[in-house]
């Protein structure tokens, strides 16, 4: 072990040695001592050149989502980089395990504005969990080890490496005995037992008490004990966005997504709970709507492994601080008596009936169904998702990537998730247009045996659209998008149409032929027009041994519905267009 | 507003101060002095921060997730010893020179630099003492002057022991990462 190495040798050694497997990237200038080293390794370490740093970041987080692994994306100095900026802010604000590792120009000339010299470190400073400069080969060792202990413990996130060339370059005897030096930086992940304590006794004594579950959950793999800690208290859930999947959608006790495009009966019933359990989701914006008039009757319960985000948006009676498995672990471990919850279960079917009643009475799922039918659309983005349910029903063995926009949220609400954590991948608090391609990648590369469904719209997929070259360099068969096309930048039309009287200002869309496109590509590319298409279209693409792309020219102004307008409260939805 | 005085220890590694100073920042809090420097202890350095802020908790928790930041406490409230010192240039001719001498001799305060007609003086003491003394020094004609910035410590045995945090394998940090 004690032979010597160049700087980028160690690189590619101290990932091997850190389980890494895969990394996606671009190679450039200062980058190539690296790329030439990894060559060495590639039975171990895999490279997959994507066709834009952006691409090899989101492909990394995609990997990185679908599996709970840390996603290795690289970039080289100057634009290599700053292309990395987008994915890296992306993956901050989802918490997600990112390693960013970009060449730099050699330290005898940083700072002299050297060619595709960029101050990398400086730009990422706020959207990274932490960052480091290395000029000196001999730190590369413990860098590699402390940076992918920092991205995956305690709240993930990215974090990057930048590396001079020079430093990439140097022979030396590296020394791997290591050991880290972070006396500010423990993660909590036991709770304190007190305040399980208090928790439970909360809880007991509610009256119309829930759950919501974000992804935490997720990410702690915590599934079976939410589902169990649910049923013992018979409290009913609602999850975020990326709580999605931590409660299969089945289930009788999970109702849905609160927030901005939530199902009316989720966000009344946090208006009108008393005791509120928030676990591993952060009080987004787009969940309590105008915060100060969130959830006006409840006692919160926040479990968070942040200390940080307790108290930020919303107030809280109870905070524990830990993982969300052993937050929940500890709080089955003290669960109360039959007896001590017998008022509890007294009042849950009541309280359930309620929630239930409001479904019924808001018909959320149904709505768009009935408005599918009832306008006579030549094809409805709704016929769209109620095929895909089909599908998916009939193989659950898939991950589910979405981008951002109208599309998403549609599938957020129809979509049913039976297939388990981990998927259901999109980009939420950035809300970052063209993830979803590059996403898949990444997704198909950690999981060839399943189906990764993409649903995009036509803005977003243009974005980032280069990627399908990627997967099919790679030998990708398994991914299949689906493009929910209406011709706009559909999110920001919806709010055109309602907020600002119809003034649709730079959002009509035109794009390419699609299907034609991915033919080019060297994929199957089909167009559906007709809602009689729809269901063989997406049996085709499931059937088929290789990437498909269907694109779906839907109705173009349809809505997301119901929503919660932009700084009010959740109990203030408009449920339709004649509101 | 309300000021309140945080009192930091992190980590003197490269980069450090940018990334506290950058946090504060952008969580839209307003420092308003800055004092940094080595502590007892070689790795660690010692923050004193005065920072306008509603929800001074929010200021702390933010700090606290940055890696390098290894203590975080909010000394407003507790009993302290606060210093400032300030260097100020003073127009002194020979006419007002006596009268300003003996000024700081009541504020205990230090001649360091006598000029044809100009002192520059030395003044530590609590921020509010070094202000007095600056409006006392204004009518002559500041011509030059520079501030330290406040530096605080907790009075007693309890406080913020660098060497509490030295060696990291005992986790006797664990605790400050916790609100629990």
């Amino acid at each position: 072990m004690s032979e010597t190495r160049t700087g980028a040798q160690v690189m590619c050694e101290a990932l091997i040695r850190e389980g890494v497997e895969v990394m996606f990237g671009f190679p450039g200038g200062a980058i190539m001592p690296f790329y030439h080293a990894m060559w060495e390794y590639r039975e171990r370490l895999r490279h997959v050149l994507c066709r834009h740093e952006q691409g090899a970041g989101h492909a990394a987080e995609g990997y990185a989502r679908s599996t709970g692994k840390i996603g290795v994306c690289i970039g080289t100095s100057g634009p290599g980089v700053t292309n990395l900026v987008t994915p890296i802010a992306n993956a901050m604000m989802d918490s997600t395990p990112l390693l960013a590792i970009c060449g730099q120009v050699s330290s005898a000339v940083l700072g002299r504005d050297a060619f595709q010299e960029t101050d990398i470190t400086g730009i990422t400073m706020p959207i990274t969990k932490h960052n480091y400069l290395v000029k000196r080969a001999e730190e590369l060792p413990y860098v590699f080890k402390e940076a992918i202990h920092i991205a995956t413990t305690g709240r993930p996130g990215p974090v990057l490496i930048d590396i001079t060339k020079d430093a990439m370059q140097k022979s030396f005897v590296p020394n791997w005995e290591v050991k880290l030096n972070l006396p500010g930086y423990k993660p909590n992940y036991q709770p304190n037992h007190k305040q399980v304590r208090e928790a439970l006794k909360l809880l007991a004594g509610a009256k119309k008490p829930l759950i919501i579950a974000g992804s935490g959950v997720v990410m702690a793999g915590a599934f079976h004990e939410l589902r169990e800690f649910a049923e013992r208290l018979r409290v009913p859930v609602v999850t975020t966005l990326h709580g999605i999947g931590a409660i299969p959608e089945e289930h009788p006790l999970n109702l849905g997504m609160p927030g901005m495009h939530g199902w009316v009966h989720c966000n009344k019933a946090i208006q009108e709970c008393d005791v509120l359990f928030n676990i591993g989701g952060r009080f987004d914006d787009r969940v309590t709507g105008k915060a100060s008039t969130f959830a006006p009757n409840a006692k919160v319960i926040h479990v968070d492994i942040d200390p940080s985000e307790i108290g930020k948006n919303v107030k809280v009676a109870v905070p524990i601080v830990a993982d969300a498995r052993l937050a929940l672990q500890a709080l089955l471990e003290d669960m109360p008596s039959k007896d001590e919850l017998a008022e509890l279960h007294a009042n849950a079917s009541d309280w359930m009936e309620h929630i239930r009643d409001l479904q019924d009475k808001h018909q959320g799922k149904q709505q768009y169904k009935s408005r599918a039918i009832s306008s006579g659309m030549t094809l409805a983005p709704y016929q769209v998702y109620e095929a895909l349910n089909a599908a998916m029903a009939k193989d659950s063995n898939y991950v589910l990537v979405t981008d951002v926009g109208q599309h998403q949220m549609w599938a957020a609400q129809l979509l049913d998730f039976n297939a388990g954590p981990r998927t259901h991948i999109t980009s939420g608090g950035a809300a970052t247009m063209g993830f979803s391609v590059p996403a898949a990648l990444g997704v198909a590369v950690a999981h060839p045996e399943k189906t990764v469904w993409v649903v995009c719209g036509d803005g977003g997929f243009q974005m980032t659209n280069q990627e399908m070259a990627t997967i099919i360099q790679e030998g990708i068969k398994n991914v299949k998008v689906l493009i929910i096309n209406n011709g706009y930048l559909g999110m920001v039309r919806q709010w055109q149409e309602l907020f600002e009287g119809k003034r649709y200002s730079g959002t009509p869309l035109s794009g390419p032929n699609f299907a034609k496109l991915a033919e080019a590509y060297y994929w199957k590319g089909l167009t559906v027009e007709r809602t009689e298409d729809v269901h063989a279209a997406i049996d085709e693409a499931l059937a088929t041994d290789g990437p498909v792309l269907i694109d779906f020219h839907v109705e173009r102004e349809v809505n997301v519905f119901p929503m919660v307008p932009q700084n009010k409260s959740i109990g203030e939805m408009i449920v339709s267009e004649s509101e | 507003m309300r000021k309140h005085t945080i009192v930091a220890l992190v980590q003197d590694r490269p980069g450090v101060l940018t990334r506290v100073v950058g946090l504060i920042r952008r969580r839209g809090y307003n420092i308003e002095s800055l004092a940094v420097g080595h502590s007892e202890q070689p790795e660690i350095s010692r923050l004193t921060i005065v920072v306008e802020s509603e929800d001074v908790e929010q200021v702390t928790k933010q700090l606290y997730r940055l890696i390098e930041v290894i203590k975080v406490s909010d000394v407003t409230f507790d009993p302290t010893v606060e210093r400032e010192m300030a260097v100020v240039k003073v127009h002194a001719p020979p006419s007002v020179r006596h009268e300003i001498v003996s000024m700081c001799g009541v504020f205990e305060a230090k001649v360091v630099d006598v000029g044809a007609t100009t002192l520059i003086i030395e003044m530590t003491g609590t921020p509010s003492k070094v202000e007095n003394f600056i409006e006392i020094a204004r009518p002559y004609g500041i011509k030059e002057m520079m501030r330290t910035g406040r530096i605080a410590m907790v009075r007693g045995a309890r406080g913020h022991n660098a060497g509490d945090y030295v060696e990291s394998a005992n986790g006797t940090a664990a605790a400050a990462a916790s609100t629990n």
